[in-house]
């Protein structure tokens, strides 16, 4: 079940391959404040794992995801 | 009450932590084919992103990828490649290996690995570099190359330091992952 989350700021890396979502990503993040919330759109088939590392690696907390049809959607907030 | 023993007891007992210090990742690049410097592109802006200290070591063929000059005439090699691919996409015939020999073969097959690059929106060497850079990715130029292959500090672009083999392993050693593409 997925939760309607508040989105600060939406990254939309359709038809991007790795490791531009995750570059883009990490500038993202640092464009929204300390609690806010990132929304992140890719279609990378490398996309759950790799983000789902981006988000242990980089201690921003992975709120929720869900894959439709190939499209991924991340929801992360950013926590320093 | 609190005794001067009690404290000297806590404090072995609590230690300081041990102050966080970013991952490291430590990366020789020792070919030149655009198909090499590729992987070495990708895992530096990744670990870049991912706020990793990341230093790659070019060097012999490697050393390409810190001159400009060469870096922009990248090639894929035709000859050796087992798993090179169809040059028309749903034909089924390969290059014999022995055309692979002509001249500007390899100038053909990194002409088609820029293709399917730029097919899938994934950037050019020279943008994978930017991106590199703008992260805080290290490179290094081996001085032992610069020397045997007559590169002059000149041919280097200037971000990049030039250094031995002593000295990257010294930032070696400190890596958390190291590679040898």
């Amino acid at each position: 079940m997925t939760v309607e989350l508040k989105t600060d700021k939406l990254l939309d890396c359709t038809g991007l391959l790795c490791p531009i979502p995750v570059v883009k990503a990490s500038k993202a993040i640092k464009e929204i404040e300390v609690g806010q919330i990132l929304e992140m759109i890719a279609t990378d088939p490398g996309a759950p794992p790799d983000m789902e590392a981006w988000s242990r690696q980089t201690g921003h907390q992975l709120l929720q995801q869900t894959a439709e049809n190939g499209q991924f959607r991340f929801w992360f907030r950013r926590t320093k | 009450m609190t005794t001067a023993m009690d404290t000297a007891l806590q404090q072995v007992l609590t230690p300081s932590q041990p102050e966080a210090r970013p991952k490291r990742l430590a990366l020789v690049c020792s070919k030149g084919g655009l198909d090499e410097v590729y992987p070495i592109l990708i895992l530096a802006s990744t670990a870049g992103a991912l706020g990793w200290e990341t230093g790659v070591f070019c060097t012999f063929y490697g050393l390409d990828l810190v001159n400009p000059k060469r870096r922009k005439k990248m090639k894929v090699a035709a000859v050796g490649n087992a798993a090179s691919p169809p040059p028309i996409s749903g034909v089924e015939m390969r290059v014999p290996t022995i055309l692979g020999m002509l001249p500007g073969m390899n100038w053909v097959a990194g002409k088609m690995m820029k293709g399917w690059m730029k097919k899938s929106n994934m950037p050019d060497v020279e943008e994978m570099m930017e991106t590199c850079l703008e992260s805080g990715v290290q490179f290094y130029a081996c001085a032992t190359t610069m020397g045997v292959m007559g590169v002059s500090k000149d041919d280097v672009m200037a971000e990049a330091s030039c250094l031995g083999a002593t000295a990257f392993l010294d930032f070696a050693a400190g890596a958390d992952v190291s590679m040898f593409i």
